[in-house]
């Protein structure tokens, strides 16, 4: 069994108006070096597979069909074996 | 000859608008209507299918991304992909992206603010099966009420809406001038509805079934069923007049 965590973020060229006041809202308490801030999704869960490039590969398709809308959406996928359940 | 046209008003869990949607055509566009279920894998042989608007699935994940994989999809899909008539309100309009039938994405509004109001748009193409009623340019007075209604498209997708003619409404003030002020949600260039290449699937934010009775003020949506009324009437008068 392997156990995945699949992260979605907006795509780069696109606006994150969320990230944005969020961003702003660290301005005010004080930490004007934090910039940049995004805005994503975090997904995690288990599968089934016989070696981790099959999970990658059910992970990966899963994250494209349903998970991220690839019109406006990138995805990661990091995977990690489990060995007790 | 057939003299009503028949609306499958699909129900999704978490639609808000679909008896509105019935309302619109039934009563007041008095046509036939019909509400098919979303576990519904039969379409009842209808002209015209409506995504009707409100926050399916509750809007898990991302508008629309869970409807689309319904059981009825499949049918609105290869209903779609044989030439059949389905207009996406709103919900309906995000369910019609994610399932692929209309380009493009709904983001989040660029305020952040859910956006409850009347919007003017202006009618850019006229010369279509959803807008054959209304004149070139017309403005028409069609309320809104979304969060995540900012129509996305890259420059490569927004040239090809553009080339194609697929922008049916922009969100315009009331002279009908596309101005930033007028643009409730952030979408590019203004869109507020646009139609498929093949010209039979439609999706827009704005709800024309809550701009059709004069009690609540406004009727300019009836612009919209009545075009699709009128259009499908006379394909229908047309083939009789063919095969007779």
């Amino acid at each position: 069994m392997f156990h995945a965590k699949i992260v979605v973020t907006l795509r780069k060229s696109i606006l994150d108006p969320q990230g944005k006041a969020v961003e702003h809202g660290i301005h005010a308490l004080g930490y004007d070096n934090v910039n940049e801030l995004r805005i994503g999704k975090f997904v995690e869960l288990n599968v089934d597979a016989r070696d981790r490039q099959e999970a990658e590969r059910i992970c990966r398709e899963v994250g494209a069909r349903l998970l991220a809308n690839p019109v406006m959406e990138d995805f990661t996928v990091s995977i990690e074996e489990v060995t007790h359940v | 000859m057939r003299s009503k046209i028949k609306f499958a008003v699909v129900v999704f869990p978490g639609s808000n608008c679909d008896r509105d949607a019935f309302n619109a055509v039934e009563r007041i566009m008095e046509q036939e209507a019909r509400f098919v279920w979303h576990k519904d894998t039969d379409l009842g042989d209808p002209d015209v299918v409506i995504l009707p608007g409100g926050f399916s699935y509750g809007d898990y994940l991302r508008c629309g991304a869970i409807a689309r994989f319904s059981p009825v999809m499949k049918e609105v899909v290869r209903f779609a992909n044989h030439g059949g008539v389905v207009l996406g309100i709103c919900n309906g309009f995000q369910i019609l992206t994610e399932a692929g039938l209309l380009p493009g994405a709904l983001l989040r509004n660029e305020s952040l603010r859910f956006v409850c109001m009347d919007t003017f748009v202006r009618v850019e193409r006229s010369d279509t099966i959803f807008t054959e009623s209304c004149k070139p340019g017309e403005v028409l007075k069609i309320p809104v009420a979304h969060g995540d209604g900012n129509y996305y498209t890259d420059e490569e997708g927004l040239k090809r809406l553009e080339d194609n003619g697929q922008i049916l409404f922009r969100y315009c003030s009331a002279q009908g001038k596309i101005i930033a002020e007028a643009n409730p949600n952030g979408s590019v260039a203004s869109i507020a509805g646009i139609v498929n290449t093949a010209g039979n699937v439609m999706g827009l934010m704005p709800h024309p079934e809550r701009a059709v009775d004069p009690v609540l003020g406004r009727i300019d949506g009836r612009k919209i069923f009545g075009s699709l009324i009128h259009s499908l009437v006379r394909k229908d008068n047309e083939s009789f007049s063919v095969h007779s």
